[in-house]
């Protein structure tokens, strides 16, 4: 199938950037979204022009490195699938496709489609550990954690922090983010200790990275790749209400 | 205190304000619907009301500060959401969010504007002096005739319309305002997510049609 790309293309971080116009032509249904980009690139480099810079790392679903905007959507839109996931056969011959970074003040673009996501890690660091013994392993079942507990944390955990919440937010809010990170540790026993600092400092430093407050508009949790609920968000809320006692 | 840094603490206070206010509503239309019960009963209700001296202005005062708090907080925090995100998506779908969600400051900026003059208009009566309360004769029973001049103020077309607007703008807001709040307190889980923001819509629907029915029920002539 052929298509149409308008891809947003910007030198570096001060440049003003704009969408141009690219043929995809031969595309095969079987390609993956990046496959389908790298074939562009390939003809781009033929015709001395500049390939388009994305990121990308696993093209598994699991790394959270592909980022695009496509047609409106973080992701495409398809349901719990990264953009290195997305498969051709979703498009139809003819189709425009309108190819965007995320969009946040806190996600400065370095170039084209790829944006410093630094800010995540920074809200990551800020709470997002447990400080607890290393030494010897510790005996298997020394520590008992209930198996809906377990599978309430490993939903949290499914976060790859891609960004996508961000990028759909009205308010560019990393909510969806921090509540998945605080909630996955707050409900574990090795997180409970410092789990009144950590919502706060987690927080905290997600409104210094930039990021904007939470409206309960519900976005993320439609863009998210990996399906986290916006309950973490109202489990983070109790949390913090928690930490005020 | 961090309650009134944070950004999750400024949203607890909107939430609880906001709540209070809803409150505040239910009270108000719950008076103000005795309008249909006849002009005694709502005079009745007034003279009641201006009857508790001194506790109405600690009612006042409260709920100046309840809307300072709501306001306040209400204009920051999306200020500061304006500036989290200035650039848009040359193409951008919503997934999830509505109209009612994203023009919340718009429709609570409406809200106060109506705020105002609706105390300018029934509390302080210098919108339309010629009517007002305080100019019109006393009802048979020597009363203020509040009745009256809820009437023959909604007869005229402008003020209804006025009120209708305003209380459009209230139905919207609520309609996100009545399932954000319990996100915001922190009481859902996965399941009970959409029937929360369902039920939210729902009594809003009803907030929205009890107020639109008063101007609208005098200016139409069905109470007169
Ligand atoms: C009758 C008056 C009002 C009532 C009953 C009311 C009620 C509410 C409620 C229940 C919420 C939800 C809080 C939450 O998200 O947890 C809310 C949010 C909000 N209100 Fe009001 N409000 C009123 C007036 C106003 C006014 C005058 C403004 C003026 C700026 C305003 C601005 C906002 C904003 C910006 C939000 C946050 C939106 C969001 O979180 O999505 N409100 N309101
Ligand atoms: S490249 Fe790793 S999730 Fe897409």
């Amino acid at each position: 199938m052929n298509l149409t790309l308008h891809v947003w293309r910007q030198k570096g971080p001060q440049d003003k950037g704009k969408l141009e116009t690219y043929p995809a032509k031969g595309v095969s249904e079987d390609q993956s979204f990046l496959e389908m980009l790298d074939d562009v690139n390939e003809e781009l480099i033929k015709s001395g022009k500049d390939p388009i810079a994305f990121d990308h790392d696993c093209r598994e679903g699991i790394c959270g490195m592909c980022s695009q905007v496509i047609n409106g959507k973080p992701h495409g839109g398809q349901e719990r699938t990264t953009v290195c996931q997305l498969h051709m056969r979703e498009f139809n011959d003819g189709d425009e496709l309108f190819i965007e970074p995320w969009r946040a003040r806190a996600f400065p673009i370095h170039k084209d489609l790829i944006v410093d996501r630094t800010a995540l890690e920074m809200v990551m660091q800020a709470g997002g550990y447990t400080s607890c013994h290393t030494g010897g392993v510790a005996d298997g079942n020394a520590l008992l954690i209930p198996k809906p507990v377990a599978d309430y944390a490993m939903d949290a955990a499914e976060c790859i922090g891609c960004g996508a919440c961000v990028a759909s937010c009205p308010n560019s809010s990393a909510m969806l983010y921090t509540s998945a990170k605080v909630s996955q540790l707050a409900v574990l026993p090795q997180g409970k200790g410092e789990a009144k600092a950590r919502v706060k400092e987690m927080t905290d430093a997600m409104q210094n990275e930039g990021f904007g407050n939470c409206t309960n508009h519900y976005e993320c949790q439609e863009a998210c790749p990996k399906g986290i609920s916006v309950k973490f968000i109202a489990k983070l809320n109790r949390e913090y209400m928690k930490s005020m006692a | 205190m961090h309650l009134i840094t944070s950004t999750v603490g400024r949203k607890l206070l909107m939430a609880v304000s906001g709540l209070m206010l809803v409150g505040f509503i239910t009270v108000h239309l719950m008076g103000n619907l005795s309008v249909f019960a006849g002009a005694d009963a709502i005079n009745i209700y007034a003279e009641k009301l201006h009857s508790l001296g001194p506790l109405v202005w600690v009612f006042r005062l409260a709920m100046l500060g309840l809307f300072a708090v709501h306001i306040g907080f209400g204009i920051q925090l999306s200020m500061e959401n304006r500036r989290a995100n200035p650039e848009s998506y040359a193409i951008k779908q919503k997934l999830k969010t509505t109209f009612a969600a994203e023009s919340m400051l718009y429709t609570g900026l409406v809200l106060l504007a109506f705020l105002i003059y609706h105390l300018l208009h029934f509390t302080v009566q210098i919108t339309n002096p010629e009517i007002s309360a305080h100019q019109l004769p006393l009802d048979a029973a020597m009363r203020l005739d509040v009745f009256s001049m809820v009437v023959m103020s909604f007869q005229k077309v402008f003020i209804a319309l006025v009120y209708i607007v305003a209380m459009c703008a209230l139905f919207l807001h609520l309609s996100h305002g009545l399932s954000s709040w319990v996100q915001t307190l922190g009481w859902n889980n996965g399941e009970s997510q959409d029937k929360v923001v369902l039920i939210g819509r729902l009594v809003a629907v009803v907030f929205g049609l009890a107020y639109i029915a008063i101007p609208f029920l005098i200016l139409v002539r069905f109470v007169k």
